[in-house]
């Protein structure tokens, strides 16, 4: 169990945790949208930047979570910066099967470097009431960029 | 420290004199279990407590063999089951020295028992205009149903306020009444502060001024228990499963007068005097407000509860957990960096606390892999987290099996957790 809590909290979740990185109100943000886990409170917004071509030209939040659901806000407004809104869908998808315990299947060429940094969120996995932390941003993130202006992982 | 001088310790600070919380421990198995390989330090009490062996044995003992629908039937086994059913109601009324049985009303729990006050009673004693009264530090459970209320029929809600250590202000609550005020309806304990609110006061002054007080005993009944005659507040709601008892069972009691004026809240079968499809007439209370079949077993089990407890004297068990919650408050305390919300002078054991600005699901997860259960998060206490400025606290509870070593061990398991946060 100890083992688990010193996969689930790595330095690299604990960095991101304490020094967010994108914490901030975009002010040219296209779309946002506001998440909510009711059961512990947690808050964030997604601000997202989509430009013409659909791609994401910039992506940011603000709010209050536990280490897991900061990390996992930080790190990935980090990684769908330049992709296009169809492929961050994709990576959801993936990433969502990866902190669920499933299995993955064959990951496209282009996304391994991205699920490489990712792979320090799937600890969660071992803690089932957890997983909403790391999937609350990318919930959120999906909500703005399909136009809903709120989402809960109730 | 050692194992052993830990012993003693548990044997000398954290016991009152003839407390033998050992023998309690013994009679609860959850409390015995190993959890991720450490002894089970529970301190979730106040979410729910754990049961002793004489509450599963009786509700075992319910199903196996004296098991049947009450009310209803004209054999063996209906009738025991009522004679149980309607005996627990009798232990109950005792328990809180009621003035006859036929003022508890059996509920779900205590949401299910101030929904029903915001409904019927609610809807026939108030009209728009009309005032209530609750506390900054209310469940939501004590909110909700007076917000729907206030949306169906208009009235408004004041909140009585609390200082920043947590005390309830008597002199602000009382300028709040005035002839509008209709009910008052305020928790005994804080399930998140732990604050003792002077209840006695409360519903001294809001008799003065003619309203009605309902008191939340959810976490009150554990800790300090109640005497309604003494008390002659107007309503009282407690839940059997934080009283050591089964879930799905809690009661409301009510001045019988009261109950008897207030239309029924639910409508099926046991509530009724006579049926025809132009008109039906309703039974008096208890009957009235308890519509279908009622949670027979888990009414026993409470009663078994309530034998328990009173068998230990809830004065003793309410002197061991202040022990406890010294120790505890002390040894919390010296933790640098941790900071204990609810500091009221009067105080039942209940402990929130924040550790830096690490958040209470982080310290949830790492200090269960400690075998330490603790509540994170917002206790269905919004308006309260808003009012210190946090979204979330840990939260210790203690229970009358809670000793020293429990403490110890969540002392430990903090430190762990902050080491693993640098």
């Amino acid at each position: 169990m100890e083992d688990d809590i010193r996969e689930l909290y790595q330095e690299v979740i604990l960095d991101h945790g304490k020094n967010p990185r994108n914490f901030r109100h975009p002010e040219d943000a296209t779309c946002e949208a506001n998440g909510n886990n009711p059961l512990c409170g947690d808050r964030l917004t997604v601000f997202v930047k989509v430009g013409e071509d659909q791609s994401i030209e910039d992506a940011a939040f603000e709010g209050r979570g536990c280490a897991i659901s900061v990390a996992s806000a930080s790190m990935m407004t980090d990684i769908v910066r330049g992709k296009k809104v169809t492929e961050v869908d994709a990576l959801f998808d993936t990433f969502h099967k990866m902190c669920m315990g499933e299995e993955i299947g064959e990951t496209p060429a282009e996304f391994e470097d991205d699920l490489d940094k990712l792979i320090v969120l799937s600890g969660v996995k071992q803690f089932p009431m957890r997983v909403k932390c790391a999937t609350l941003a990318w919930h959120t993130m999906n909500a703005a960029v399909h136009g809903e202006a709120a989402t809960s992982t109730e | 420290m050692t194992a052993v001088s830990t012993v003693m310790e548990t044997d000398t600070i954290g016991s009152s004199a003839g407390y033998d919380v050992a023998a309690i421990r013994a009679d609860f198995p959850a409390i015995n279990l190993e959890i991720n390989g450490y002894p089970h330090a529970f301190l979730d009490s106040g979410a729910s407590a754990q049961k002793p062996n004489q509450v599963l044995e009786r509700m075992d003992q319910a199903y196996r063999s004296e098991y049947a629908n009450v009310h209803r039937g004209a054999y063996t086994l209906s009738q025991l089951a009522t004679d149980n059913y309607e005996n627990a109601r009798t232990t109950v009324a005792k328990f809180m020295n009621a003035k006859t049985p036929d003022e508890i009303i059996f509920t779900r729990n205590v949401t299910a028992a101030i929904n029903l006050v915001a409904y019927s009673y609610g809807r026939e004693f108030l009209s728009a205009g009309d005032e209530i009264i609750i506390s900054h530090m209310e469940h939501h459970a004590n909110i909700v149903p007076w917000q729907l209320l206030r949306d169906a029929i208009g009235i408004e809600i004041k909140i009585a306020p609390i200082d920043d250590a947590g005390n309830f202000l008597v002199d602000e609550f009382e300028k709040l009444l005035n002839p509008k005020t209709k009910l008052v309806a305020i928790t005994q304990v804080s399930n998140v502060l732990g604050t003792i609110v002077p209840i006695k006061d409360v519903v001294r002054l809001a008799h003065a001024q003619g309203a009605h007080v309902l008191i939340d005993g959810a976490q009150g009944i554990v800790h300090e228990g109640v005497d309604v005659q003494d008390l002659d507040a107007d309503f009282y709601a407690f839940t059997g499963h934080k009283l050591y008892g089964p879930t799905g069972i809690g009661v409301l009691w009510g001045k019988l007068d009261l109950l008897n004026s207030m239309p029924p809240y639910q409508g099926g079968g046991d509530m009724i005097e006579n049926v025809t499809f132009e008109k039906t007439t309703y039974r008096d209370a208890p009957a009235r407000f308890e519509a279908g079949t009622p949670p027979i077993v888990e009414a026993v089990g409470l009663a078994a509860a309530i034998d328990y407890v009173s068998e230990i004297g809830l004065t003793n068990i309410a002197a061991h957990e202040q022990n406890v919650l010294a120790y505890a408050t002390e040894q919390l305390s010296a933790i640098e960096d941790l900071t204990i919300i609810g500091q009221a002078d009067n105080k039942a054991g209940i402990i929130s606390f924040m550790l830096g600005d690490i958040h209470s699901h982080d310290i949830g997860t790492i200090i269960d892999a400690r075998g330490v259960a603790v509540r994170a998060g917002h206790h269905c206490a919004q308006p309260l987290m808003d009012r210190y400025g946090v979204a979330a606290t840990a939260r210790a509870s203690l229970g009358m099996y809670s000793n020293t070593t429990d403490i110890d061990q969540l002392v430990d398991a903090l430190n762990y957790v902050k080491e693993i946060f640098g």
